[in-house]
């Protein structure tokens, strides 16, 4: 590709045939790049409008012909301004906005939320209440993963298992509708439990799903791409992250495990009832894409066997504080008693008081490190509401994990990444 | 504690004190542990040396930068808090630390130790106008292509300055001074005696709130404290029953409301109201 200005020492011995001489290493007087026409590195546009940047991702790329020299990922284009709306909000209002950050794990991020409110209030949480929100954030897990790994081979090139993968998270949406009533944006954890009990009809039809359907219609999407050896090719040595590198960029979630560090806060710092759980974390050998893409693998059959856990498990009792200062009590009781009206028009109209603090929550959502660094100033708004999105700092490491990659290999990065720009951007 | 927020280890936050306060010297203002999260405050000049020695010194080990918030008091005379949030992976342990500064002091950047302080500090200055020094990549990162003013601000309203549309005439998007149909509604809550700044004769007595999410005067830090002490000493309380009185004998004494007023068996008919003296003379309509 680039001009050679040296001049060839002098042939050795010259055979008549300029192929031979190739062949056996012997230098011509002919120049190698001869016809060969310079370019220079140009740049593209990866995006915004583009399938496989999953969602308003835009990617500036200085490329080297096929080769990434440098990428400048653009993001905020999705920047709604949530934490400057929550402080405007009272405590339970600004709940539904975590739904709509990750809107493919939204129970996972009201978790952080509804954890650093009950840390300021001190408030005990009933254990029927933790039971249900650890089995059901685990079901978002996997519907999160579902569409993360089926994503991943469709961007590389495999249409079937996105297919199959897409179905069992049609059935998780289901199962969301039964809980909440809505499908994807549920407003279903509360400070101090959840908002409704579940119909045990539905806990029952989960478990047969967990025992017949999941693991059918899984099984089968993996053993489709995991052994493929186009597949492989794709995703082996690709983006390859080193231990150190993985905690010098902030990675967290499959990301660092993938590295090789087997960090998990559900097991390192547990909430709720995860204490209680008994699985697996899986990590990565190598940290290349394909190890990002088997550590979810695994970790959906881990969240399977959480929730079954969950289910043997779960007792019955309360589904949220019985504090009526915190949790407002239910709409018949409401209608009947005095003392409950007066809480629930308090609780619907100033919300609750939070003491003064500050503290910093994070879960293990399916990306990463999920956190809420929550300012209270003792009154019934947040004083400010800083999260802290997985997406910013994996984004970030994009550019050093797709130097010397092909433009093609982006997409694999990028989909073994998991990135939604809903919480990235905020 | 008794929420069940993550449970790293927060049993370390005395030892983390006191081998931060031998660590950094003079760099640390103070250090404190607030409702079981350990903050560090530290002079502005001499944070990088203090988050070196922090990830760098055994025994505190801080391997992670996970978030750096700002926060704006603007009654402060430096009225913003720059907030790092560090994560020690061996020690399993969390530790804040606070810097202060105003809209000129730039804070030295920190991404020399930790790359990924890159955006997590563009991030900052986009929002809050905080400037880093020697952060060699300070663009905006979150708000438009051209933006003006640090939307996070206290100052800075809700609507913004700019709205945009689409222009038909022009054909293409513009941007236009923001008109709203209706004010911004906002309502203060805090009643003026429970907002007040002095403490009424009497008044220190009630300092622990009545129940949770009630006002309270308190940290998080003291409630929590508090409360510590309290479950030590007595059972915690058990159903939700506590508003009603069982023992009253009537439904009026308890406030309660029969528990099924439905129970009772409806007439046949619910457009037939059964007159007391059928039987005797005339009907509903006489």
């Amino acid at each position: 590709m680039t001009q050679e200005t040296v001049a060839p020492p002098a042939p050795a011995t010259t055979t008549t045939d300029p192929y031979v001489d190739e062949l056996l290493d012997i230098p011509t007087d002919a120049d190698a790049t001869e016809g060969d026409v310079t370019i220079q590195n140009y740049t593209i546009n990866f995006g915004p409008q583009h399938p496989a940047a999953h969602g308003v991702l835009r990617l500036v790329m200085e490329l080297d012909g096929e080769l990434v020299e440098r990428i400048d990922p653009h993001v905020g284009l999705l920047h709604r301004g949530t934490e400057k709306l929550i402080e405007a909000k009272t405590y339970i209002q600004a709940l539904p906005y975590f739904d709509r950050l990750d809107y493919c794990s939204p129970l996972c991020m009201e978790h952080s939320w509804v954890l650093a409110v009950e840390k300021l209030l001190d408030l005990e949480v009933p254990i029927r209440a933790q039971y249900l929100r650890v089995f059901f954030a685990e079901l978002t897990r996997i519907s999160n993963h579902m569409l993360n790994l089926g994503s991943h081979v469709m961007d590389v090139g495999a249409m079937t298992p996105n297919l199959w993968m897409f179905e069992i998270r049609e059935d998780c949406y289901n199962f969301f509708e039964r809980m909440s009533g809505a499908r994807m944006h549920h407003n279903w954890f509360r400070p101090g439990g959840v908002h409704q009990d579940v119909p045990l009809k539905l806990l029952t039809d989960i478990a047969d799903w967990l025992d017949t359907r999941l693991p059918q219609l899984f099984e089968d999407a993996i053993s489709l791409v995991a052994d493929n050896r186009i597949f492989k090719q794709r995703n082996v040595d690709i983006a390859t992250v080193s231990r150190e590198d993985a905690i010098a960029w902030g990675f967290s979630g499959p990301m660092i495990r993938a590295a090789g560090i087997p960090w998990d806060l559900r097991k390192s710092q547990p909430y709720d009832v995860y204490d209680r759980m008994d699985f697996d974390i899986p990590v990565g050998t190598r940290g290349d894409c394909y190890d990002r893409f088997m550590v979810r693998v695994e970790e959906v059959r881990q969240s399977a066997r959480i929730m079954k856990q969950c289910l043997a498990e779960m007792p019955e009792g309360p589904i949220a504080s019985t504090d009526r200062k915190v949790v407002p009590p239910k709409r018949a009781e409401m209608k009947r008693s005095m003392e409950a009206l007066i809480h629930h028009f308090k609780l619907f109209t100033e919300g609750f008081h939070v003491p003064a603090g500050e503290v910093y929550v994070a879960t293990e959502s399916p990306k990463g490190e999920f956190g809420v660094y929550l300012v209270s100033d003792g009154t019934n708004k947040p004083y400010r509401c800083k999260i802290r999105p997985t997406a910013f700092s994996h984004l970030q490491a994009m550019d050093f994990m797709s130097r010397g990659h092909m433009l093609a290999d982006t997409t694999a990065i990028l989909g073994a990444m998991d990135i939604v720009f809903g919480e990235c951007d905020r | 504690m008794r929420a069940p927020a993550p449970a790293w280890a927060t049993d370390l936050n005395g030892e983390t004190i006191a081998l931060a306060k031998a660590t950094l010297g003079a760099a640390l203002v103070h250090a404190t542990a607030l409702v079981g999260e350990v903050q560090l405050h530290v002079h502005r000049g001499g944070l990088v040396p203090a988050l070196t020695a922090l990830r760098d010194t055994p025994g505190l080990e801080y391997q992670q930068l996970m978030e750096i918030a700002g926060v704006d008091y603007p009654e402060r005379a430096e009225r913003f808090d720059v907030v790092y949030n560090l994560l020690s992976l061996t020690r399993n342990h969390r530790v804040q630390v606070h810097v202060h500064t105003d809209e000129e002091q730039p804070i030295p950047s920190v991404t020399g130790i930790w790359p990924v302080a890159g955006w997590l500090e563009r991030e900052v200055y986009d929002l809050y106008g905080v400037l880093f020094s020697g952060n060699n990549d300070l663009r905006r990162i979150l708000t438009d292509y051209g933006f003006r003013g640090h939307p996070l601000r206290k100052d800075f309203p809700m609507t913004g300055y700019t709205e945009l549309r689409y222009s038909e005439e022009e054909k293409r998007v513009v941007y236009q001074p923001v008109s709203l149909a209706q004010d911004f509604r906002t309502f203060d809550f805090m009643s003026p005696w429970e907002g007040a700044e002095y403490v009424l004769p009497g008044d220190e007595k009630g300092a622990l709130p009545e129940a949770k999410g009630a006002y309270t005067p308190l940290t998080a830090d003291q409630v929590q404290k508090a409360g510590v002490a309290q479950s030590a000493t007595r059972e915690p309380a058990a159903s939700s029953e506590q508003y009603a009185k069982t023992t009253a004998d009537s439904t009026a004494d308890t406030g309660k409301g029969v528990s099924d007023p439905d129970a009772k068996p409806e007439p046949a008919d619910p457009d037939v109201k059964p007159t007391p003296n059928a039987d005797k003379s005339g009907g509903q309509n006489q």
